[in-house]
C-alpha cells in the first residue's frame, strides 16, 4: 500500500513514544549511568570510564554465560523449528479437532513462566515426578540438580514443551492460506510430499517463519524464569544463562557497575541479531507485497 | 540447469505409468497424522496433568506413595488457597495489573499503529524499529533501573508500576500486531469515511475499529498473555499489596519443608484464566499468532 | 490423448443421498470425443466444477464410472490420469524460474534431461514466454502466471485432457481476449481434449466446438454453438444463452397453432405436448408491427447498444425484448408483435419438444 506523507501522524505516535520513554528511555539512561561509575556504597558515586565495559569483555564469567546463552538459543531453535513446521504439518485443517488442537497447544504458551519451571521441577523428581520416577524406574540414573547434561535436557525440553507450539501455531497459519489448488497442481505434476513441502508450503510459510525464528530467538536469549526456578541455574554454573547471571550480578552481589556494563552488552548482541532478522524479515514482506 | 548431464532413470513413456508408492502411502496420511497429534498433545497434557493430580492429593500421599491418579481425592489444597486472602488476594493483584496493561497498550498503540500503517512521516521506520527493540529489551536489564525509578517516584509496590513496566514489551507486541491488521483493511474505506463527512475520531470509533475487531483481540490477548505469564519485572516491583499470584507461589516453602499440594493446586488455578482466554479467542489464534501477516 | 466415458455418473456430497435434490450433480452419461475443445456452461453452483473435479480425480463420484479409453479411471489418483488442470488462481511455484516451472512435472516423471530441455524450450515458444525463461515466476503478471500453468499441462505431450476451471477469472479484460485466442489456437495445433469450465456464455461460445450447459446439477445440454443459439433444449439454456435470453410465453398448443392470452399464432409445425407448456422465441426472432395481427404489446423503452437495438416491451404485464438492426426503424405506434416462423421452439415443463417429424434434437 502506499502512504501519504503527513507530519502530523506523529501526533498520533506521540502516546506510544511517552509512554515508552518513560518506561524505556528512563532507565535505560540509568543503566547507562551506572556502567560508567563506581561506588563504594552510600550513594557516592565516581567516573569509572570505560572501565566496566573492559572489565567485562575480559571476563571469563560473562564469555562462558555467553557460550552458554548461544548454545541454549542454538540447540531450542534447532528442535522447536523443524518440530513446530512437523506438528503444523499434521494438524487437522478444520472443523471441531482443529480447534481443539490450537486451544490445547496454545495452553502452554499461557501459564506463568515459574509455575511452567515448577511444573517441570516437579515432573523430573525422581520421588514424587512421573518423569524422573519413571526413569529411575527404566534403570536410568536420572538427576536434574546434580547432573549438567540431566540439567541441560531437562531444561530443553522444558523449553520445547513450552514452546514448540508457538512455531507450530505460526507455521499452520502459514499452511492455512495456501489454497487448494495449489495442493491439487501437485498433484498434477505428481509432485512428491517433499516437492510439495519445498516449492509450496515452505515458501508460503517463510514470512511466518521469520517471525517464528526472531520470537524464539529474542525470548531464549532473555530466558530468566523457567531455568532459574528449575534448576537455580545450577548443578554449579551449568544452566547459568546471561539473564540468570545478570540479575545473580545485580541483585545478588549489587556489582551494578560491571553489572550495567554487562546489560548494555547483553542489550546489544540482542539487538544486533534482531536487526539482522528484522531486516530478512521486512525485505521478505516487501517482496511478498509485489 | 538443463545442460547438467543427469543420468536418464528410465524411458519416458514407461516411467510415467508407474504407479509411485507414495500414493499408497498417502491414503493412510490421516491416520498417521493423528498419531502424531496424539503424541505431541500427550507430552503437552502430561506434566499438566502430573500437577493436577498432585494438587488433588495430600502431602501425605504425594510424598508417601507414587500413584498416577489419587488415592484420595480432595480438594483441600484448593481449599487452602481460596479461603485464604493472602493467597487468592495474589490472583486479584494479577488480574489488576494485567487488566490495566492491556487497556493502556491497546489505548496509546491504536492511533500509532494507525499512523504506521497509514501514512509516511520523518522517521518512521527507524521509530518503528526502536519499538520493536524495546520488545527485544531483557527484563533482567531492566529490573534494578526499574525498581530504583518506580521506587523514587513512589510507585513501588502499587498495580499501576507493573502495568507500566509490562508496557515495555507489550505496547510494542500491539503496535506491531494492530499495524499488520490495519494494512490489511483497504484504503479507500478511510478515504470513502472522510468525503462522507466523518471527522477523524468518528471514523476512528466508529468504522475503522469495528473492521479490525478481530486484530484488536489478538492484540489483547497478547497484552494479556504477556502480562499474566511474565514474573521477574512483577516480583521486583511489588512487596506487599501488589503481588502477583506466581510470587505467592513461593511461600510454599516453609519451615516444614515444601507444601507440594498447595503448590500444585496454586499452579493449576494459574493456568485455569490463560484457559479461558484462549478458548474465547480459539478461532484467531492461528491468525493471530502470525500477527496478522498471513 | 483419449476418450473420456461418463457412465452412469452423479455425485453428492452427503454421505447417504436419498432424494434427487441432495445430488450436487444427477445422473450422467457422455462421451468427450477425443481432441474436441468443450465448455462446461453454467451459473455458480450448477455443478460443473464438481464434474470437472471428478474428471480430474479430485473428487471420487458416488456412483457411476469415469472411463479414459475404455480404461476404468473412476477411484485412480489424479496423477495416474494424466490429465493437467489450470485453475481459476495462477498456480505457479514461485521459488522457481519459468524454466523450472515448465520443467517440473516432467522432472517429476523422470524425464531424460535433453528432453525435458527440448519439450520446455518448444512450450515455452508456444506460449510466447521464450524469452523470459530465466525469471523468477514471483514477480510475474496474473496473466503470464497462467500461461506458465497451462504450459506445465502441455508440456506432457501424451496428456489425456486439457482442463481449464474458470481461468480468465483474474485476468485483465484486454488480456482476456488474447489468451481465449491463444488457447483456441493451441487447439487447433495441437488438437488437445479440452474441457474449459465457465459462467461466463461469450467465453464459451467463442472457444468450444462443443458446449455443456449445466443447470441445477444436471447437464441440460449438449451442442454447438449454433445449436444452442438456434434451438435450445431447456428453457434455461434459451434464458442464459443469448444476450438478452429467450423470451418464453405461457402457450396452450392445439396442433400447428399455440394461443399466447387472447392471439393466436401459428406454429408452422405441429407438436404433441402436454403438462405446462411454452414457446420461447429469441428476440432475434421478434417481429414489431403497428397495428394488423399479432399479439398485442406495448413497447417501455429502446437501449441502443451501438450493433444493435434493444426494445423492452410488455406482453399481457410480462417483459420481453425484440433486437432490430441498428439502420432499422422502429415502426411508429408499435403495438403488436409476431414471431419469425424458424425462431419457435416449443416446451413443455421446460424441456425443448420437437415437432411432429423432426428429428429429436
Amino acid at each position: 500500500m502506499n502512504k501519504t506523507v503527513n507530519q502530523k501522524a506523529w501526533f498520533l505516535v506521540l502516546p506510544v513514544l511517552v509512554l515508552v520513554a518513560f518506561s524505556a528511555v528512563i532507565p535505560l539512561m540509568t543503566v547507562v549511568n551506572y556502567s560508567v561509575q563506581d561506588t563504594f556504597g552510600q550513594n557516592v558515586f565516581f567516573w569509572a570510564g570505560l572501565d566496566w565495559f573492559k572489565e567485562m569483555l575480559g571476563s571469563e564469567r560473562m564469555w562462558s554465560a555467553l557460550g552458554r546463552q548461544l548454545m541454549f538459543s542454538a540447540i531450542i531453535l534447532a528442535i522447536e523449528v523443524p518440530l513446530g513446521i512437523y506438528v503444523a504439518l499434521h494438524m487437522p485443517k478444520s472443523g471441531f479437532w482443529s480447534s481443539f488442537c490450537l486451544v490445547t497447544m496454545a495452553l502452554p504458551l499461557l501459564i506463568p513462566w515459574n509455575v511452567v519451571g515448577t511444573i517441570w521441577q516437579i515432573f523430573g523428581r525422581v520421588d514424587i515426578g512421573l518423569l524422573g520416577y519413571t526413569l529411575e524406574a527404566l534403570g536410568i540414573d536420572y538427576n536434574y540438580t546434580q547432573n549438567t547434561l540431566d540439567a541441560w535436557i531437562t531444561v530443553i525440553v522444558m523449553d520445547v514443551w513450552h514452546w514448540t507450539s508457538l512455531v507450530a501455531l505460526l507455521a499452520f497459519a502459514g499452511l492455512r492460506s495456501i489454497p487448494d489448488a495449489y495442493y491439487q497442481a501437485a498433484k498434477i505434476d505428481q509432485a512428491s510430499r517433499w516437492a510439495v513441502f519445498r516449492y509450496i508450503e515452505l515458501p508460503k510459510m517463510a514470512g511466518v517463519l521469520m517471525i517464528a525464528i526472531l520470537l524464539r530467538f529474542m525470548d531464549s536469549f532473555m530466558i530468566y524464569t523457567e531455568p532459574f526456578v528449575l534448576t537455580g541455574g545450577g548443578p554449579g554454573n551449568a544452566t547459568t544463562f546471561l539473564s540468570i547471571d545478570l540479575v545473580k550480578m545485580a541483585l545478588g552481589q549489587f556489582d551494578l557497575g560491571p553489572a550495567a556494563a554487562f546489560s548494555l552488552m547483553y542489550f546489544l548482541v540482542i539487538l544486533a541479531i534482531s536487526w539482522v532478522f528484522y531486516t530478512v524479515m521486512t525485505t521478505l514482506d516487501a517482496r511478498e507485497g509485489k | 540447469m538443463a545442460d547438467t548431464a543427469t543420468p536418464a532413470v528410465g524411458p519416458d513413456q514407461a516411467s510415467m505409468t508407474i504407479e509411485k508408492p507414495r500414493t499408497t502411502s498417502r491414503r493412510f496420511r490421516p491416520s498417521g497424522s493423528a498419531m502424531v497429534m496424539a503424541i505431541y498433545l500427550l507430552f503437552l497434557m502430561l506434566p499438566i496433568y502430573w500437577l493436577l493430580n498432585m494438587s488433588l492429593k495430600t502431602n501425605t500421599e504425594i510424598l508417601g506413595s507414587f500413584s498416577l491418579w489419587p488415592q484420595n481425592l480432595t480438594f483441600a489444597n484448593y481449599q487452602k488457597i481460596l479461603t485464604d486472602p493472602s493467597w487468592y488476594m495474589g490472583y486479584v493483584n494479577s488480574l489488576i495489573y494485567v487488566v490495566m496493561n492491556t487497556v493502556i497498550s491497546l489505548a496509546v498503540a491504536l492511533p500509532a499503529a494507525y499512523a504506521f500503517s497509514r501514512y509516511s512521516f520523518t522517521g518512521d521506520k527507524h521509530l518503528f524499529f526502536w519499538l520493536l527493540t524495546n520488545r527485544m529489551a531483557p527484563p533482567a536489564v531492566f529490573a534494578l533501573p526499574f525498581f530504583q525509578l518506580y521506587s523514587s517516584i513512589g510507585l513501588f509496590d502499587t498495580h499501576i508500576a507493573v502495568a507500566l513496566a509490562h508496557c515495555l514489551f507489550n505496547v510494542p507486541l500491539a503496535v506491531w500486531i494492530l499495524e499488520g491488521f490495519m494494512r490489511g483493511v483497504p484504503k479507500e474505506i478511510d478515504e470513502t469515511a472522510y468525503i462522507d463527512g466523518y471527522s477523524f475520531p468518528r471514523f476512528f470509533i466508529k468504522i475503522f475499529t469495528p473492521l479490525i475487531a478481530s486484530g484488536i483481540g489478538v492484540a489483547a490477548f497478547f497484552c494479556f498473555m504477556f502480562s499474566w505469564v511474565e514474573l521477574l519485572l512483577s516480583r521486583t516491583l511489588t512487596s506487599v499489596d501488589a503481588k502477583p499470584i506466581a510470587a505467592t507461589m513461593t511461600r510454599t516453602v516453609g519451615a516444614a519443608g515444601v507444601d507440594w499440594g498447595v503448590l500444585a493446586a496454586a499452579g493449576m488455578l494459574t493456568i485455569v484464566p490463560g484457559a479461558l482466554v484462549i478458548y474465547f479467542v480459539r478461532n484467531y489464534i492461528a491468525k493471530g499468532f502470525a500477527l496478522g501477516r498471513v | 490423448m483419449a476418450r473420456i466415458t461418463l457412465d452412469n455418473l452423479a455425485h453428492s456430497y452427503l454421505p447417504n443421498p436419498t432424494t434427487e435434490d441432495d445430488f450436487a450433480l444427477k445422473e450422467l452419461n457422455h462421451d468427450w470425443t477425443d481432441g474436441e475443445a468443450y465448455a462446461l456452461l453454467g451459473a455458480s453452483g450448477c455443478g460443473k466444477s464438481t464434474l470437472l473435479n471428478i474428471i480430474s480425480g479430485l473428487l471420487i463420484p458416488s456412483q457411476g464410472r469415469v472411463l479414459f479409453d475404455g480404461v476404468d479411471m473412476t477411484t485412480a489418483p489424479t496423477a495416474d490420469r494424466n490429465i493437467a488442470q489450470v485453475f481459476q488462481f495462477p498456480v505457479v511455484y514461485d521459488t522457481m524460474t519459468v524454466r523450472e516451472n515448465l520443467a517440473f512435472p516432467l522432472k517429476n516423471r523422470k524425464l531424460e534431461t535433453a528432453e525435458i530441455a527440448r519439450r520446455v524450450q518448444k512450450v515455452s515458444a508456444m506460449i510466447g514466454m521464450d524469452n523470459e525463461l530465466d525469471r523468477k515466476a514471483r514477480g510475474l503478471t496474473a496473466d503470464a502466471k497462467q500461461k506458465i500453468s497451462l504450459g506445465r499441462g502441455m508440456v506432457r505431450e501424451d496428456v489425456n485432457a486439457l482442463l481449464f476451471d474458470e481461468p480468465l477469472t483474474v485476468i485483465d479484460p484486454h488480456m482476456k481476449w488474447e489468451l481465449r485466442t491463444q488457447l483456441k489456437k493451441l487447439h487447433q495445433d495441437f488438437g488437445h481434449t479440452m474441457i474449459y469450465v465457465t459462467h461466463d456464455q461469450t467465453e464459451a461460445l467463442t472457444f468450444a466446438d462443443k458446449v455443456v450447459v449445466m443447470h441445477g446439477g444436471r447437464v441440460v445440454q449438449i451442442g454447438t454453438p449454433q445449436d444452442l443459439f438456434e434451438r435450445p433444449a431447456h428453457t434455461f439454456v434459451g434464458y442464459f444463452i443469448g444476450s438478452p435470453g429467450m423470451n418464453l410465453f405461457d402457450a396452450t398448443l392445439n396442433g400447428t397453432q399455440a394461443r399466447i392470452g387472447d392471439a393466436t399464432v401459428d406454429l408452422g409445425k405441429s407438436y404433441a405436448a402436454s403438462g405446462r407448456t411454452q414457446i420461447g422465441v429469441r428476440p432475434e426472432f421478434i417481429r414489431l408491427h403497428a397495428g394488423g395481427s399479432g399479439i398485442p404489446a406495448r413497447i417501455d423503452r429502446v437501449e441502443d447498444v451501438g450493433r444493435h437495438k434493444i426494445v423492452r416491451l410488455s406482453v399481457n404485464g410480462t417483459e420481453i425484448s425484440a433486437i432490430a438492426g441498428e439502420g432499422d426503424e422502429i415502426p411508429a405506434g408499435t403495438d403488436r408483435i409476431s414471431f419469425a416462423p424458424e425462431g419457435i421452439n416449443v416446451y413443455a415443463d421446460d424441456w425443448r419438444v420437437a415437432a411432429t417429424g423432426e428429428d429429436a434434437a
